[in-house]
């Protein structure tokens, strides 16, 4: 008898049994994914990765027989009352209970939709594909984290699961070599002389002693010693990790109601999932601005009020100031996501292009802005409403600045919004093609 | 009859274990006892035993492949593990305390998170029951190779997955699904013709020729001969005889017959229906193979228990696990869900040790062969041996145990308005009840009887698939058509299937499928 112990083994056997499935329901899968980041909290999404889908792309279907059709014999236990002959009214179809023995199975088959759970990482992967961030060209060699080993050549010692069979065999074989260790077929041959001379034999004596001799040096050689030992070496090695900051700018004055600022910070979410998807250090930095600028963290960012008027470049030149201390456009890769609902002095606008221009969008990776606006929509009677801020970057847009712009008045509207910034162009043009 | 032999051991022994906790010492130890119980007082012979202790995750994944331990990788198996791990996760299905698995040596997992008891119990069932019953019953003889099992599926892993690399993992997975859909019409249940040799093949011919000459007389010449027209047609006829026709093995058929299919395909058609035959006497033999395996549990434990090998606590742990597995819920009760197999199992098997050693009148009127016979062991090791569930049930349901379990028999006929209650436990419906329960464990009987009938091979090569429907129950027909719609790709045209009552000829039912370009 043995006994196996199992548990050590790594896991994840039926993990290739896993990918085919996903492959296979990708696409209803993706769309179940989406469906659900519309209706759940942002700061949730992925943490119970239940999905379902139409059973009809994973039905197994086989040739059985249908219940309702023909003559079907029950034999049931537990009789209590009935005798031979007695008559049973018909069950309601579909019912549990008498007269019903393979109900179970067809239960299970008028389900028409398959329910699984999706870990967070292949939730994102598939909330998160064709997106693709712009320019991931820098990448900062100073901060190094180590990751994982690789094979370095050969070392002495080592565990015996390392032992590198060939090459140990290889020295083994040499030494044998050098040392002249008599082969088997030597001492074979010799025996087989031996035992045809016979005994009378003069020769006999020096066979005898020269047989001697050769047991001796194969035993004083040993076929493997632990000299030609050799483990495969593994050494870890340093891996550059691509880092980047994200900036999250947002007007708080009086004018950005809780409505606008849920879809700012949903915004951001999405912003922060996405980039930690793609880098190893994502570094977040909060400004929010009335007319005058601050670094807060994450709770006042979302959580306080302020009241005053709104002067963006204030913003800006907080930003401006940060990026000089604390992040080197050279060893980081920068983000900036600005929301605001509009509002701008308009002596501002001028300040604020110039700023973006001259200092901001070249030091970016991108820069998105979000006009945030009413659950209501756009009002109407308005052809189209521009707000200041809207024009003042437009102009900046149209003379060949790097920034994104949306409108979102919608929290169903953030999703496809953040899409398009991100939509990897290339994928675009393949699905155009 | 072990009184004697236990007495001077019995007092010297130790438990082999205390409390819940388990190290491989103590396994080791509870193997061997039980080892002992089962080869001197059950007399048992088994394959040797492997114990494989496994985590709930791998669990999962056996459960995932079937329970077999190396398996070809397909999406289906990807959508069962799901299945198993979104309900076993919220708390909705417990997971099996064992899987053990018809091979040579066998091998039996069990859970890590299993107590002292239950292991000594899972290594009783599995390590012992089932594996007696493995190596010993006809069906597994016959139609499954415990030795080569395991190299198989290792070869059968290499090859899915080397012909994923060569032709891409869509063309090997519509292939599979193809092949699953028509699993279950995967085995011969009847072992085959053997084909004739060619030196026979002359043999026969030389032989007919000289009983020719030996009964020549010329007087035959002058008798009038039948007209030509209504001889049957010769054509059609040694058709069907070249194809093996009627089949109903249908992987069989398309494996050798479809004629479009290249050399991997086909190969691939075989794995599955290999593995389909491989399984194939599990399912013929469920209630026996359980209640074999119940049946030693409970007498290896009763011993261990009776020797002081396990305390007290350990066997009431024991009989609450034990009467929860043998519970059978009446039908009008809460969680009724068919018949349970370790339920009837275990009852026959202890009605039959009661029949062999204290017979009633009735039991002697009934079953002459066994009854009074004296030996329990010897009766039950020789019915393990040479039954299988339909027969078995057919030959050993006993009077006394229709009546405990007060069975019914309740015909469902769709031109009456009412059930009808076609039989209870009664002298009158005995034998009537007895012979319709043990057709429900006929495989051959619950599955459909789907036969392919006929090639069209001077016409469009249509390929003609009749399913006799028993008792006019027809198919599902959603899955009907995907399955038909599997079976026209693998064999490249189209195919009807035609469901046919067996009494009247009658056709009731009729599907097309056209067969599609995807493999070829």
């Amino acid at each position: 008898m043995h006994i196996v112990d199992r548990r050590l083994n790594p896991g994840g056997k039926s993990l290739p049994n896993r990918q085919r499935f996903l492959r296979r329901v990708k696409d209803m899968a993706q769309r179940a994914v989406r469906e659900s980041a519309r209706e759940k909290d942002i700061k949730d999404l992925g943490k119970d990765g239940r999905v379902s889908v139409p059973l009809d792309g994973v039905r197994e279907p086989r040739f059985s027989r249908q219940a309702g059709t023909g003559l079907h014999d029950h034999i049931l236990p537990g009789n209590k009352t009935y005798v031979e002959g007695d008559r049973i009214e018909r069950p309601p179809s579909g019912g549990s209970g008498r007269g019903s023995g393979e109900g179970g199975e067809g239960q299970e088959n008028s389900e028409d939709a398959f329910r699984f759970v999706l870990t967070r990482d292949e939730f994102l992967e598939l909330f998160l594909e064709d997106l693709e961030l712009p320019d991931l060209a820098k990448r900062r060699l100073s901060v190094v984290e180590t990751e994982g080993l690789r094979r370095a050549g050969y070392t002495v010692s080592g565990s015996p699961a390392n032992l590198a069979l060939t090459r140990t065999l290889r020295n083994s074989m040499s030494r044998r070599i050098a040392l002249k260790r008599p082969k088997p077929d030597e001492v074979a041959a010799l025996e087989a002389r031996i035992a045809e001379t016979p005994s009378s034999h003069p020769d006999l004596p020096d066979l005898l002693l020269a047989l001697a001799a050769l047991r001796e040096r194969t035993k004083r050689i040993p076929y493997v010693d632990p000299i030609d030992l050799r483990y495969r070496r593994f050494e870890p090695y340093p891996r550059p990790v691509a880092q980047a900051v994200m900036f999250c700018l947002m007007d708080v004055s009086g004018s950005m109601t809780e409505h606008m600022k849920d879809l700012a910070k949903r915004f951001y979410i999405l912003l922060h999932i996405f980039l930690t998807r793609r880098y190893r250090h994502v570094e977040i930095v909060f400004i929010r601005h009335t007319d005058k600028a601050t670094e807060v963290d994450e709770e006042t960012f979302f959580g306080s009020r302020e009241t005053g008027g709104t002067l963006v470049s204030s913003a800006l030149v907080e930003m401006k100031r940060v990026i000089t201390e604390r992040y080197n456009p050279d060893d980081w890769n920068i983000y900036a996501a600005q929301a605001s609902d509009g509002d701008n002095v308009s002596s501002d606008g001028p300040t604020a292009t110039e700023l973006l221009r001259a200092h901001i969008l070249p030091a970016c990776q991108h820069f998105a802005y979000l006009e945030v606006g009413d659950e209501s929509g756009p009002r109407a009677g308005f052809v189209e409403h521009r707000t200041t801020l809207w024009r003042t970057y437009e102009g900046l847009a149209k003379s060949g600045g790097a920034i994104a712009m949306r409108k979102v008045n919608h929290r169903r509207d953030i999703y496809p919004v953040f899409r398009e910034l991100f939509g990897r162009k290339d994928a675009n043009a393949e699905a155009e093609a | 009859m072990t009184a004697l032999k236990d007495a001077p051991i019995a007092g010297a022994r130790q438990p082999l274990f205390t409390g819940n906790d388990w190290d491989f010492d103590t396994i080791k130890r509870i193997h061997d006892a039980c080892e002992r119980i089962a080869g001197e007082e059950l007399g048992l012979s088994w394959y040797p035993n492997q114990i494989e202790i496994i985590t709930a995750e791998q669990m999962l994944d056996a459960y995932a492949s079937i329970g077999m331990p190396l398996f070809y990788k397909h999406w289906s198996f990807g959508k069962h593990f799901a299945q198993h791990e979104s309900s076993y996760r919220r708390g909705m299905m417990g997971l099996a305390y064992e899987i053990v698995i018809n091979s040579n040596p066998c091998i039996s997992y069990v859970m890590e998170e299993n107590t002292a008891t239950m292991q000594t119990l899972v290594i009783a069932h599995a390590a012992f029951g089932h594996n007696h019953f493995f190596k010993n019953n006809y069906l597994f003889k016959q139609w499954t190779d415990a030795d080569g099992i395991l190299d198989y599926l290792d070869f059968a892993k290499g090859f899915i997955t080397r012909c994923e690399e060569r032709y891409g993992h869509a063309a090997v997975e519509s292939v599979l699904d193809a092949a699953h859909a028509l699993m279950n019409q995967g085995v011969h249940r009847y072992p085959r013709k053997k084909r004739p040799d060619l030196a026979s093949e002359q043999r026969r011919e030389r032989e007919r020729a000289e009983h020719g000459e030996r009964v020549y007389d010329d007087l035959w010449r002058t008798l009038p001969q039948k007209i030509a027209g209504a001889r049957p047609d010769v054509a059609a006829e040694r058709r069907r005889a070249l194809l093996e026709l009627p089949q109903e093995n249908l992987l069989y058929f398309l494996e050798k017959a479809a004629p479009r299919l290249r050399p991997w395909q086909r190969e691939i058609l075989r794995i599955v229906r290999l593995v389909a035959q491989y399984f194939y006497p599990q399912r013929q033999t469920k209630v026996m193979n359980e209640g074999c395996a119940t049946y030693c549990h409970y007498r290896i434990m009763n011993s261990l228990s009776q020797k002081g090998l396990i305390g007290e606590a350990a066997y009431l742990e024991f009989l609450t696990s034990h009467t929860n597995v043998v519970r059978q819920p009446n039908y009008d009760e809460r969680g009724y869900n068919g018949h349970n197999p370790y339920a009837i199992g275990f009852a026959m098997m202890q009605d039959i040790a009661r029949i062999v050693e204290q017979p009633t009148d009735e039991d002697r009127a009934w079953f002459p062969d066994i009854a009074g016979t004296g030996d329990a062991m010897a009766t039950l090791r020789d019915i393990w041996a040479n039954y299988r569930d339909e027969s078995f049930i057919a030959q050993f349901l006993s009077p006394k145990l229709m009546r405990e379990m007060r069975l019914f028999h309740v015909v469902d006929d769709p031109d009456e308005a009412e059930l009808r209650v076609e039989a209870i436990h009664d002298e009158r419906g005995y034998r009537k009840m007895r012979r319709s329960f043990a057709r429900q464990y006929d495989v051959a009987w619950l599955d459909p009887d789907i036969e392919v009938m006929d090639v069209d091979l001077e016409g469009d090569r249509r390929l003609i698939v009749h399913h006799r429907a028993l008792n006019r129950i027809t198919l599902e027909r959603d899955d009907a058509k995907r399955v038909l719609q599997h079976l026209a790709d693998l064999w490249g045209y189209d195919a009807v299937l035609k469901e046919v009552d067996p009494a009247t000829d009658e056709i009731l039912a009729e599907h097309h499928a056209s067969a599609r370009s995807i493999f070829f």
